[in-house]
């Protein structure tokens, strides 16, 4: 079904330049074969709207313009035709079958997510994306990297914004061309959706389900796009990039992460016998909180009660040390507070919540080392 | 003598003054006409909502409000546009306009009738000042469990009493408009000879007590879910988040049709009227109308194609939804044929309901786009579903009320509302709601998703324009309220029958029409 057989003379050349097809105006074309199917069903069915509304509204304008009181046209007094009413009902019916009928071939293609060559879960939380490879070890987190400088204009001055405004992540998804790449997605939290329009894929990730998605790209680049389903405070702040690599690159890649991740674990040993200054936490615990914390706590620590308390001179945050660290590390079930143990290093949890002790004034001057974390928690 | 004709004249006409009239009236002028004021107020209060939203959209990076009160604003827009001013305002017609077309004295119900009307300012009072504790529902109008429960922000039990109230509200004014058209119909009036109008009223009636039962219920769900434990909605329970979405579409799909089945009824009133010829196919109108409720029933998963839905269900769903394209089509194809060699004239009804037909028509070929699944998963939850809906509720619903209003204006008010003003309000908000709501569909088939405080670059210069155009919609709104108030206070003198080529039994009766109408039932041949 190539969307040029498509072309009906009635439209005018307009509609099919190929500018039209990439444009600013239109769905995009995608770089998968489902998504070309997809966009070609799209115009298919637009075409058919614009004919019918072509007739529809000519055949209106057309009393308007000749049959009008004021030309002194005389009413005729016809006011039923069972031949008429039959004759735009078939044929209306005979012009959805023939619309519903490649679109059952499409969905059937879309629903077939056997036979994959790579298995990815996709996790969304409040409001990040995390991202597993099936049988080879290799997860991380991936969030917003546009600074809040950028976007939040109402806390003071907004920096310029970049190219990809929104559209930026720390760690994008890695996959290869060429292979059949199945998506098994869920949610920690509330319901999100895994959204990229170059894929045609777009899949509900629902808390304690699992649902499925699959995709196939022809061509390397990368592609963006967003939680699609209202997902609370930072829905418009949760975007998804995903970089399409040649098939030895991505062998590459994925043996470098792996390569990553056994290093991490000795770092995290290394860590635990190490000492840190004040300074030292307090600096890494600024920047983690920033990008973990800052979000629902306010980078001013006063969050946004009554969902997101304050940390400023908050019980947890001046007493029990413990406790402080038994939050951080699991969360609150129940509520939007997660269970960052996982998220985070122990250097960087230690760091965080030395920083949450002693900054906007709450001055406890505690120092949390990362064996204090490993302690309390036993993780 | 006199003094007891008087007397009786005077019992007949009697009616309290001041706020005792309208807190104790049983008439069903005064209570539709309170309904309407009420759907008005409501109207520009959502509206104002939303220019806020327009506000913060019409540039990239957050600029006036925080991404929590943007979802608090979004939500409650919605919920005051669909529960406060559309279907209020529906109400508001049926109660003025059914019982004098069925030739009744009043409605069925006159005490149920008060009631439901004055329980719902309650409803939106809880809903309003849930604004002022702790903030209002952020959960969108839809409130997807377990967003509205376990995440919610407090805002759970205001949000689902005044739901509970709101339904209560609609259930008690459907089964007045139910009893008042099966018992009340003037002698000779058989349901074929009913006023389409009339129809559509009934259906929908029929409509409102199937469904609002079922949003009583979920709603009652996710309060039991948030603050007493249950499980309903929640895996780690037992539940299910999807079985959510599936038992509020069931209420929400026939909803949809509640708002546009009257819209159907006026205009297929107000076409006839204006092309002096009549109402072409009345009985296939009468069927569609039918198909379509009973269709409503049997589509709710469209809503839901990316919740992973089984192979089967998704194209079952898909099948139903494109059936609805029939009927549908059947009474666009009736209007036209209706206009069609009539001797049409442009008096500001028409021009609104001339506006319906063919913007709607794009709401429902945008519809048919978002029936095809596969291509649905693109369009799903973008400004594209957005564009879609706002066709079919502002410029179908809304665009529907207003052609009623100025309608019936001379009938209600005894005066012919200025006819230049009524013009610039139209023109200026069909120039305006499409500058609104059209790069809507850009936005979204470009990949912008619906309900997000902030965007890419790439959409900021259709988002501005959007903005201006919501901005202008809103003001021109403020030229109706011109006319309204200029025509409650004075200007021409309406006769009985302002329209020539109108038909009907409210015509029968002086312009205003008189407190009460038909006290002896007229006689239909």
């Amino acid at each position: 079904m190539k969307s040029r057989y498509l072309g009906w003379p009635l439209l005018g050349a307009l509609f099919f330049n190929s500018a039209w097809a990439e444009s600013k105006f239109n769905l995009t074309q995608g770089v998968t074969e489902a998504s070309r199917e997809v966009y070609d069903l799209h115009m298919l069915v637009l075409y058919i709207c614009t004919v019918i509304g072509v007739i529809v509204f000519g055949a209106m304008a057309w009393s308007m313009f000749f049959h009008r009181k004021s030309k002194g046209y005389v009413p005729a007094t016809f006011h039923e035709s069972t031949k008429v009413e039959l004759l735009w009902t078939i044929i209306p019916i005979i012009i959805l079958i023939g619309m519903a009928y490649p679109a059952t071939l499409t969905l059937i293609d879309l629903e077939n997510n056997d036979d994959s060559d790579l298995t990815i879960q996709v996790t969304g939380s409040q409001w990040k994306w995390h991202y597993k490879y099936f049988d080879q070890d290799v997860e991380f987190y991936s969030s917003l990297s546009t600074p809040r400088a950028q976007w939040d204009n109402l806390s003071g001055v907004g920096e310029a914004k970049g190219e990809n405004y929104l559209l930026e992540v720390d760690n994008s998804l890695v996959i290869p061309i060429n292979r059949k790449v199945r998506f098994l997605i869920t949610s920690d939290d509330v319901i999100h959706s895994w959204w990229v329009p170059a894929f045609a894929v777009k899949q509900d990730a629902i808390p304690g389900f699992i649902n499925e998605a699959w995709t196939n790209v022809t061509e390397p680049g990368t592609f963006r796009g967003q939680c699609a389903e209202l997902c609370g405070k930072d829905h418009g702040y949760m975007p998804i990039v995903v970089d399409a690599l040649a098939e030895d690159e991505f062998d590459g890649w994925l043996q470098a992460q792996k390569e990553a991740a056994i290093a991490a674990v000795e770092a995290e040993k290394a860590s635990l016998a190490e000492r840190m200054t004040l300074d030292e936490l307090m600096a890494l615990g600024e920047s983690t909180y920033q990008t973990a914390c800052a979000a629902c706590h306010q980078p001013n620590g006063q969050g946004l009660p009554p969902a997101f308390p304050a940390l400023k001179g908050s019980p947890i945050a001046i007493g029990d040390i413990s406790k402080h660290i038994d939050i951080v590390v699991n969360g609150v079930p129940g509520t939007s507070m997660q269970a960052f143990g996982k998220q985070l290093s122990l250097k960087q949890l230690a760091a965080v919540i030395t920083y949450e002790r002693n900054a906007w004034g709450n001055n406890t001057g505690d120092l949390v080392q990362t064996s204090d974390v490993k302690a309390a928690t036993g993780k | 003598m006199t003094t007891a004709t008087d007397a009786i004249l005077d019992h007949h006409e009697h009616k309290a003054t001041g706020i005792k009239r309208w807190l104790f009236t049983t008439n069903h002028k005064d209570i539709g006409s309170m309904y309407l004021w009420f759907a008005f107020i409501m109207f520009l209060l959502g509206g104002s909502m939303a220019m806020v939203i327009r506000a913060e959209l019409f540039q990239p990076g957050l600029q006036l409000i925080n991404p929590d009160f943007f979802n608090q604003l979004t939500t409650v827009h919605g919920l005051i546009m669909v529960f406060g001013a559309v279907m209020p305002a529906f109400v508001g017609l049926a109660n003025w306009m059914i019982p004098m077309m069925i030739g009744a004295p009043d409605m069925a119900l006159p005490r149920l009738n008060n009631w439901s009307f004055w329980i719902l300012p309650f409803a939106f009072s809880i809903l309003l000042m849930s604004f002022f504790l702790g903030g209002a529902p952020n959960f969108g109008w839809t409130f997807y469990a377990p967003l509205s429960t376990t995440y919610s922000n407090g805002s759970t039990a205001f949000f689902v009493f005044a739901v509970h109230i709101m339904g209560i509200s609609s259930i008690m004014g459907a089964i007045n408009v139910i009893v008042t058209i099966i018992n009340m119909r003037a002698p000779g009036m058989s349901y074929m000879k009913m006023p389409l109008f009339v129809w559509t009223f009934l259906i929908t009636a029929y409509l409102l007590i199937a469904v609002m039962p079922v949003l009583a219920g979920v709603v009652t769900m996710v309060l039991t879910d948030t603050y007493f434990g249950t499980s309903f909605f929640d895996a780690s329970g037992g539940g299910d988040p999807v079985m959510f979405q599936h038992i509020f579409w069931f209420f929400g799909h026939p909803e949809v049709y509640i708002m546009i089945l009257p819209a159907f009824g006026i205009v297929s009133t107000t076409i006839p009227a204006f092309s002096r010829k009549k109402l072409f196919g009345y009985s296939s109108m009468v069927y569609a109308t039918s198909s379509i409720a009973f269709l409503s029933f049997i589509v709710w998963a469209h809503h839901m194609f990316t919740t992973g839905m089984p192979l089967l269900g998704e194209l079952f769903f898909m099948y139903c939804t494109m059936l609805i394209a029939v009927p549908t089509g059947v009474k666009i194809f009736n209007w036209m044929a209706t206009m069609w060699r009539g001797s049409i004239s442009f008096e500001v009804p028409m021009l609104f309901s001339i506006a319906f037909v063919i913007l709607f028509t794009i709401g429902g070929f945008s519809g048919l786009m978002l029936a095809m699944a596969p291509v649905d998963f693109q369009y799903h939850d973008t400004y594209f579903v957005v564009a879609h809906f706002h066709y079919v509720l502002v410029t179908g619903s809304i665009f529907s009320i207003f052609a009623a209003a100025y309608y019936w204006l001379p009938k209600w008010t005894g005066h012919m509302f200025n006819e230049r003003l009524g013009k610039a309000h139209f023109w200026c908000s069909l120039v305006s709601v499409n500058l609104l709501f059209f790069p809507m569909h850009f936005l979204g088939l470009a990949g912008m998703p619906r309900r997000i405080p902030d965007y890419a670059l790439q959409f900021a210069d259709f988002n501005m324009w959007v903005s201006i155009g919501g901005f202008a919609f809103g003001l021109s709104q403020l030229i109706f309220l011109a006319v309204v108030i200029k025509c409650i206070r004075g200007g021409e003198k309406a006769p009985a029958k302002p329209w020539d080529g109108a038909e009907g039994l409210e015509w029968t009766v002086p312009s205003p029409a008189p407190y009460h109408t038909f006290a002896t039932p007229p006689k239909i041949d």
